[in-house]
């Protein structure tokens, strides 16, 4: 048993191996073969990986489906480009924040507003469990959209462009290839957080909440303060997600907060492999790739991936990175 | 007055969610189903009827057509999809759904284009009756909304009085006692799938004339009709009566005076915007208001 243990886990190891070093080339290799513009593609997957796996913190961890993770990828967006609107009209949020294009205060900002969202939203859906979790979750996350939308001073439904990208000191984000390192810094940062997490006491409690609530309290540990927790990180990582997000287009709308996004990142998740942490990045680079490959050869590619993703939950159980890895979920 | 046919619009809209979200309703109350592309039946029925309508100038035929085609195309989906979803859980059923969504809609503009497509009133219910003095409303909203009264006074019939209704009730507080009981509970899946892409069908021919056909419709009111039954209460079909009926009004009302109210306190352009983005949440407010107060809504069917 100790043996079979230790044979999957080689296996995983050097998967993950072979991701990072596939992260680490990407720029390199769409500069070698004089694709350099693909790099944005590659900072999206990116950006969308960190969502998804923020994600998958609670749905495949926590087994708690939530239909409204774009309302917190949304509010992170929306700080960066409100702050951003704001420092270049030199006015101030409310009459007493001043604006800021510098990543170091946004990017905090975004974390901690998405968090906070998710702490409010999270605190009050998390009463009810199953189907009503799913659909409470979504009408928060229409709330908010909709809010969006009422924001004329921020565009509307329109959006809201701002240039340049938010400042890091010592680096030049306007770089594609710079850029691109610092979301890739940040994403394996998170996904190292989140791998000590779910090892620690922390992440049994939260599968033990996936498994069975009841005997968690059993032990002595309340159900609802690690669900809340675990929602609260993980909207704060989607705020983060959707900061970099508004970054890369230099452009926020209510699109970040749509409905079918929240879809999107269920099934970058799904696609990946439930409760894999690290397969919702490969989940979001197989979803954000197949688009792009079936867009650029017809204009009606979302007639095929709709099939596609219901043959994919019809016959293909389990998510792609368990089948290259060996391993079923945690 | 005003107030008067504000309350009708409401009725009206509440009528149209109540199609949708009794079958949507039973569908998850009987096969713990979520189906998120209950909303694109509604939108192959609002179609199909345009289509049919356009092509023969008969409201009658455009409304065979469009409940036709819903029920058809809802039956094929069941038994090709849908069937293989009923023992998954919940995020599955999503996703799968959330597919059927992306290929319907991309389906029908192909066939139909981008551009909303006009469906002609029936020129016998074009004018308008004057309910009360002073308040002439359209006799064609007028008969959606004593369609969908009669609709769902077959329904309570249908459910509360007969052999099958027995069943879906049976089916619907425990499935595995009535299967263990020697009922051909496929047979009933298919039978109340059926039903309910009928009702879809149904609700998409009536709003042809009144909203715009077009693609994108039926998510629309799909995420409404999800609000009516988690209000309502899952697998209740008074609940999901008296669920469509509070969205539709606080929806149209909110819509219909909150601006104007709010123009008291605000300036004019900032009380639109302001007023437009609350009553859109408004609907929203009220579920989470009504999940934190009773999490199983308000008529749960079962327990």
């Amino acid at each position: 048993m100790a043996k079979l243990t230790r044979a999957k886990f080689t296996r995983e190891r050097i998967l993950i191996l072979v991701g990072l070093a596939l992260i680490l080339a990407y720029p390199w290799g769409v500069a070698a073969v004089g694709q350099p513009f693909l790099i944005g593609l590659g900072a999206r997957i990116l950006v969308m990986g960190l969502a998804a796996a923020s994600l998958d913190l609670i749905v495949g961890f926590g087994g708690m489906v939530s239909f409204g993770h774009a309302a917190f990828f949304g509010v992170g967006g929306y700080v960066v480009g409100i702050l951003a609107f704001h420092a270049h009209d030199g006015t101030d949020l409310l009459g007493v924040i001043p604006g800021s294009n510098q990543a170091l205060v946004a990017w905090p900002a975004a974390i901690v507003l998405g968090g906070l969202a998710a702490l409010a939203i999270g605190a009050l859906s998390l009463r009810t469990t199953g189907v009503h979790f799913i659909m409470i979750t979504l009408a928060f996350a229409q709330m908010l959209f909709f809010l969006a939308v009422s924001l004329k001073t921020y565009g509307g439904d329109d959006g809201l462009s701002f240039r340049p990208r938010n400042l890091l000191p010592g680096l030049d984000t306007r770089n594609e290839t710079s850029f691109y390192y610092v979301v890739a810094v940040l994403l394996v940062g998170f996904l190292i957080l989140a791998r000590r997490l779910l090892d620690a006491r922390f992440g049994t409690a939260l599968r033990g909440v996936r498994e069975n609530e009841r005997r968690l309290a059993a032990l002595g540990i309340a159900p609802y303060g690690i669900k809340l927790a675990a929602f609260t990180l993980a909207g704060a990582v989607a705020g983060l997600a959707g900061a970099l997000m508004a970054n890369q287009a230099r452009f926020v709308s209510p699109e970040l907060l749509h409905w079918t996004k929240s879809g999107d990142l269920l099934i970058m998740v799904i696609l990946g492999g439930l409760g894999t942490l690290y397969g919702s990045v490969l989940g979001a680079a197989v979803l954000i790739i197949l688009e792009t490959v079936l867009a650029a050869w017809t204009e009606h590619w979302m007639v095929v991936l709709g099939p596609v993703l219901v043959a994919l939950i019809l016959f293909a159980r389990g998510g792609l990175w368990g089948v290259l890895a060996g391993t079923r979920r945690s | 007055m005003l107030l008067a046919e504000q309350i009708l619009n409401g009725a009206q809209f509440g009528i149209m969610l109540f199609l949708l979200a009794a079958g949507l309703t039973l569908v998850f109350g009987i096969m713990g189903l979520i189906n998120l592309a209950h909303g694109s039946l509604y939108m192959i029925g609002a179609f199909a009827a345009a289509w049919a309508g356009n092509a023969t100038g008969s409201f009658l035929t455009a409304l065979l057509v469009g409940m036709g085609a819903a029920a058809a195309i809802g039956m094929a989906v069941e038994a090709v999809v849908l069937r293989r979803l009923y023992a998954r859980d919940h995020l599955d059923q999503v996703v799968a759904t959330f597919g059927l969504i992306l290929f319907f809609n991309e389906a029908a503009t192909m066939l139909f284009g981008r551009q909303p497509l006009f469906a002609r009133m029936p020129p016998w219910l074009a004018g308008s009756v004057e309910l009360l003095p002073g308040v002439p409303y359209p006799a064609y909203r007028l008969a959606i909304i004593a369609v969908g009264l009669l609709v769902a006074l077959a329904l309570y019939l249908l459910v509360a009085r007969t052999r099958l209704g027995m069943l879906i009730r049976a089916g619907n507080s425990d499935r595995e006692m009535v299967r263990a009981l020697g009922v051909d509970i496929g047979l009933i899946y298919t039978l109340v799938f059926g039903l309910g892409a009928l009702l879809a069908g149904l609700a998409g021919v009536m709003a042809g004339p009144v909203f715009s056909v077009q693609v994108g419709m039926g998510e629309q009111v799909l995420i409404l009709t999800f609000v009516v039954i988690i209000i309502g209460g899952i697998g209740s079909v008074r609940g999901a009566f008296i669920g469509a009926l509070l969205v539709g009004m606080v929806d149209t009302l909110t819509r219909a005076f909150l601006p104007g109210l709010l123009k008291a306190l605000l300036s004019t352009s900032e009380a639109d915007a302001v007023g437009n983005g609350v009553s859109s949440m408004a609907v929203y407010l009220l579920m989470a208001a009504v999940l934190l107060w009773r999490p199983r809504g308000l008529f749960p069917a079962h327990g």
